[in-house]
């Protein structure tokens, strides 16, 4: 494994390009785009503020940066770096501002959602779509970039509008049976839009493209409900991860249970089941240990509101073949389930609490971090924890990988690394992977 | 004792006349003495002690030895010799030997004495122990009884307290059921209140909407360099009716889509399982067969394969392929029967199970009975390797089978069950070849035997025959030298030898073996070596069958015919199975015609 050198950056904004070519960073103002694989800057853009938002159009030829305070968008162009673009929402104030999935539209969301405003960088337009929701994931778009589904608030009742991306044209407008709307997710296949409820009731409702109720999943009543939700990459699975320490998984065909992950505090079961404790920094490696074992577990304040307690995170594995979950009163812990035995595949237990854990995009390879100056990486061969070099104390805060899996973006506070994977290098591959 | 003591000194002062009166008493002392014994003799002594200070003095003897002597008479000792009662004096040797007896007496008692009072203190201390024993219990049944009151008083207590609790309780549940209510108060209040804040919101967001309108924001503004085109090229187009429609268009397609692959991969998954489950049906069905016989025997199996003739290879094709058919259709109805006739090999299969079950049990408790007759493990291991083998091969067999009827499955139904007929007759071909190889094997062995008659008939034949020549060669001699003057002497000789044999045998023979000879060679290779060897000296084979009387001469004709071209009428009769041929397999070719019998299956 081979780290760059460190670079700058500034409230975490660092992003690859979609078609993995260039790696794009704010430090304060500027905007730097720099080549992924030599690090030569190749762009240098001034904005008008402190950048506090940054993305990547889909084609990767345009870079969104929004500065909130200011009510302010600046788009820059790769291709014609003299091009500009600003857009300016004026008195009415900006929370929130994204690309949509063409590359051409910027959906710019004003403050206390009074509506989403779609300019248009093809013509002069601008759209407005009143009431949207604010909520934890009010917008989503379909995986094909085809349909965008939004949340929106009506009479004291939750609404869903589908529109086609491609002319804002409104196709469906239904009304949900939530009592508040929480999120909205489109499923990969973008055939079905699952819809959950506000923690305080536990429903997940899924609607059809044309907006027929398929089905609706509530698993308890009275307490609180659900946390996180994440398709699997082939549509067939839907995890919902709830503050009862629980994960559910849904079927596709007929949206009912098929089992739910557990997290006990003490494992005791099945011998397949790998503690994966990388704990003491003075080993590189790590340890695995046989059940039964305990993990540390702290007790959540349940007074206060959003208690530290049930899953937070999902996420699957590329090839859905694995599911990542964290707990949240079991900080230091990562889960790993394997979604063909349906069962405990690893428990990754870290020292200090895990800020961001990712999959590799091609493979089933799990990376983590937990705000020291270490990498971990789980696979399915086993697991190894890396120091990233540095003189000051690089703390991980959070990662992302590049597209083709074979270098990953390591985020600390004010600085960021890369980081790539030898792939070429068979042997030492081996030695690292199978202990 | 008392009376003892007050009569002694009365007894003193009445002195003699009171003696008898005295004597009384002490004889109801004595009596009493001996009613109490342990009591009365140590103050006996005592007072016999102080008696004695003054009972006899100088004046007093004759009349306290009177009085002794009547004593010990009392006490039945030898009384009359202590003193003579004329002179009333004392003679000393009885005297003395009453002393020592009274003495004697006296240790005696106290011996008894003493053993009584340690009695008495046994038993004193035995009723201590037991008084103190008694007391203890005392005190028990008193703790006892104190500590039943508290355990009375703390029951009470205790229902007091289930009574206050059970009161409670219904409060508390009172109290919930208040809090409830007033949690669904608040709950309704407080979504009504949030619905009320929230339109509020609304109409203030709308307000606020509309006074940034009415404001005309001037910096409300886009400000781009110059337009872009759009990412995949194409004009941007105006918002038609049209263009909803084929959005809705698209929306169903790409619905479609999703069904339509999904329903791809169900059925996908479907005939996976279909797969799956019929693999099992084989698999169930080759466990079955090999107990066909068995279970055809037992009255309560009423199942329709079971009907099927020879119940082997036949009877599972034909169930195989009734599933395929099952398979092909896909209606309700092909359902029915599937589950049917899975439903009747499971049963079956049960019923198989319990079966072995049941033999298993039977074999074990026949084993126990039959002391130890036990197989040792090695071999049960051995033939559960075997078996598992074949298991094995079977299995393989049977997926080639399959393997192979798929490959057909695309053909034609006619030309399946003709292929399927078709296999069944090879299979039973084989059969009959292998029967019939047995036989021609036997027939080989017979063969030979006859040849070794043959040979030893034709090497006597042979001698017979050279005997004749020479005799005839004698005769011959005989005739020639009966033409010269010393015939006489010889012919006398030669007539007995050759009596058997005319000269007109000779030629005839002659003519029938040269031919015969010939086509012999030409077939029977192994024949003419023998001929060769035995050369012109042997008769022929015609010959010798005539002359054994083995067989006429058409049969041999022909057989001989049959076999110089044997291949063409017994490979038609192997196909029509109808082979005739048992006999006269001898050849080669045959086998190598049963050897292709084999490859096709």
């Amino acid at each position: 494994m081979n780290f760059s050198e460190i670079f700058k950056q500034s409230n975490q904004l660092c992003r690859i390009s979609p078609d993995g070519r260039y790696l794009a960073t704010c430090v304060q103002y500027r905007l730097v785009v720099r080549d992924v694989n030599s690090l030569q800057i190749l762009h240098l853009y001034t904005c008008l503020d402190q950048i506090v938002h940054m993305e990547w159009s889909s084609d990767s030829l345009f870079i969104l940066c929004a500065m909130y305070k200011r009510g302010l968008v600046q788009v820059w162009s790769l291709e014609q770096p003299d091009w500009h673009c600003k857009i300016d929402e004026g008195s009415i104030g900006l929370v929130s501002s994204r690309w949509s999935p063409d590359g051409r539209h910027i959906l710019n969301t004003t403050e206390f959602h009074l509506r989403v405003t779609v300019w248009s960088l093809c013509t002069k337009a601008v759209s407005y779509i009143k009431y949207p929701k604010a909520c934890q994931k009010g917008i989503d778009f379909s995986r094909d970039g085809s349909y965008m589904a939004l949340a929106e608030r009506r009479d004291c009742k939750d609404y869903v509008s589908v529109f086609v991306c491609e002319d804002w044209h409104l196709l469906r407008h239904f009304e949900t049976e939530t009592q508040d709307l929480a999120g909205l997710e489109w499923s990969p296949n973008g055939c079905v839009l699952a819809v959950w409820d506000s923690c305080l009731e536990y429903k997940v409702l899924l609607y059809s493209l044309d907006g027929r109720l398929l089905s609706s999943f509530s698993a308890y009543e009275w307490s609180l409900g659900i946390k996180s939700l994440a398709w699997s990459p082939s549509s067939q699975f839907l995890a919902i991860g709830s503050f009862d320490e629980k994960v559910r998984i849904l079927n596709h065909i007929t949206w009912k249970k098929i089992t739910e992950f557990e997290h006990p505090a003490t494992i005791c079961s099945p011998k397949t089941v790998r503690l994966h404790i990388i704990t003491r920094n003075v080993c590189p490696t790590d340890e695995i240990s046989q059940p039964p074992f305990q993990i540390p577990v702290v007790k959540p304040d349940l007074d206060r509101a959003n208690p530290k307690v049930g899953v937070s995170s999902l996420a699957f594995s590329a090839d859905g073949r694995y599911l990542a979950t964290k707990n949240d009163n079991m900080a230091s812990v990562v889960w790993v389930w394997n979604m063909q035995k349906m069962s405990l595949e690893a428990v990754l237990e870290q020292t200090a609490a895990v800020r961001c854990f990712q999959w590799d995009p091609r493979r089933p390879r799990l990376a983590l971090c937990t705000g020291t100056p270490r990498l971990y990486l789980w696979s399915p061969a086993g697991s190894v924890s890396v120091q990233v070099p540095s003189e000051g104390g690089f703390q991980v805060h959070a990662l992302s990988w590049h597209s083709n899996g074979d270098s990953l973006v390591l985020i600390g506070k004010e600085h960021l690394c890369l980081c790539y994977m030898d792939t070429e290098d068979k042997s030492t591959d081996s030695n690292i992977w199978t202990k | 004792m008392g009376d003892w003591s007050m009569t002694s000194p009365l007894g003193v002062s009445m002195e003699n006349s009171e003696i008898s009166s005295i004597s009384r008493v002490t004889l109801s002392s004595s009596r009493q003495n001996h009613d109490s014994l342990y009591s009365s003799s140590l103050p006996l002594s005592k007072s016999s002690h102080n008696v004695l200070s003054a009972f006899c003095i100088e004046e007093n003897v004759p009349q306290c030895i009177l009085y002794i002597n009547q004593e010990l008479s009392s006490l039945g000792l030898a009384s009359m010799c202590i003193a003579t009662p004329v002179e009333a004096t004392l003679n000393s040797v009885p005297a003395l030997n009453a002393m020592y007896e009274l003495l004697q007496a006296q240790r005696r008692s106290q011996r008894s004495l003493e053993a009584l009072e340690q009695d008495l203190l046994r038993t004193s201390s035995t009723l201590e122990h037991l008084q103190t024993g008694n007391y203890r219990l005392k005190d028990q049944l008193e703790l006892l009884k104190r500590e039943k009151s508290g355990l009375h008083e703390k029951e009470r207590q205790l229902q007091l307290k289930i009574e206050t609790l059970q009161s409670c309780l219904k409060s508390e549940k009172e109290e919930i059921q208040k809090l409830q209510n007033i949690i669904a108060g608040r709950a309704s209040q407080y979504s009504h209140d949030a619905k009320r804040k929230e339109r509020e919101c609304v109409k203030l967001k709308e307000r606020l909407g509309q006074l940034l309108i009415d404001k005309r924001d001037k910096k409300l503004a886009i400000d781009v360099l110059n337009y872009l085109g759009r990412s995949d090229g194409k004009r941007i187009q105006w918002k038609t009716g049209k263009a909803g429609t084929s959005h809705e268009g698209d929306m169903y397609k790409s619905l479609l889509n999703d069904y339509e692959a999904r329903q791809q991969s169900l059925m996908v998954e479907n005939s996976e399982l279909k797969k799956v489950l019929q693999q099992m049906k084989r698999d169930m069905m080759y466990i079955l067969s090999p107990h066909k016989p068995c279970a055809k025997a037992s009255p309560g199996d009423d199942s329709p394969e079971r009907g099927f003739p020879p119940a082997g290879l036949e009877g599972q094709d034909e169930v195989g392929e009734c599933s395929r058919e099952n398979l092909d259709q896909s209606c309700e109805k092909a359902r029915e029967q599937l589950t049917y006739s899975i439903r009747l090999q499971w049963r079956r299969l049960k019923n198989h199970m319990e079966k072995l079950d049941s033999q298993v049990s039977l074999a074990q408790t026949q084993q126990q009975s039959g002391s130890e007759e036990a197989v040792p493990r090695e071999v049960h291991e051995e033939e559960m390797q075997r078996m598992r083998l074949e298991v094995q091969q079977g299995k393989d067999f049977i997926h080639t089978q399959q393997q192979l009827l798929q490959k057909q499955l695309n053909s034609s139904f006619d030309d399946e069950t003709a292929a399927l007929l078709n296999d069944c007759y090879t299979l039973e071909e084989k059969e009959r070849l292998k029967e019939e190889w047995r036989l021609f094997e036997e027939q080989k062995g017979n063969f030979e035997r006859e040849r070794k008659n043959f040979t030893e008939a034709a090497i006597r034949l042979g001698h017979e025959k050279k005997t004749f020549e020479e005799d005839r060669a004698a005769w011959l001699k005989n005739q020639f030298l009966n033409l010269t003057p010393f015939v006489d002497r010889k012919k006398y000789s030669l007539s007995d030898s050759q009596s058997a044999l005319s000269i007109r045998s000779e030629p005839e023979l002659q003519q029938s073996y040269t031919p015969a000879k010939l086509t012999k060679s030409s077939t029977y290779n192994e024949f003419s070596t023998t001929y060769s060897s035995i050369s012109d000296g042997l008769p022929s084979t015609t010959e010798l069958y005539r002359t054994l009387h083995l067989i006429q001469p058409e049969t041999r004709h022909s057989k001989r015919g049959s076999w110089q071209e044997p291949s063409s009428p017994i490979r038609a009769e192997n196909l029509f199975g109808k082979s005739k041929c048992s006999v006269r397999c001898r050849d080669p070719c045959i086998l190598s015609l049963d050897k292709d019998g084999d490859s096709p299956i």
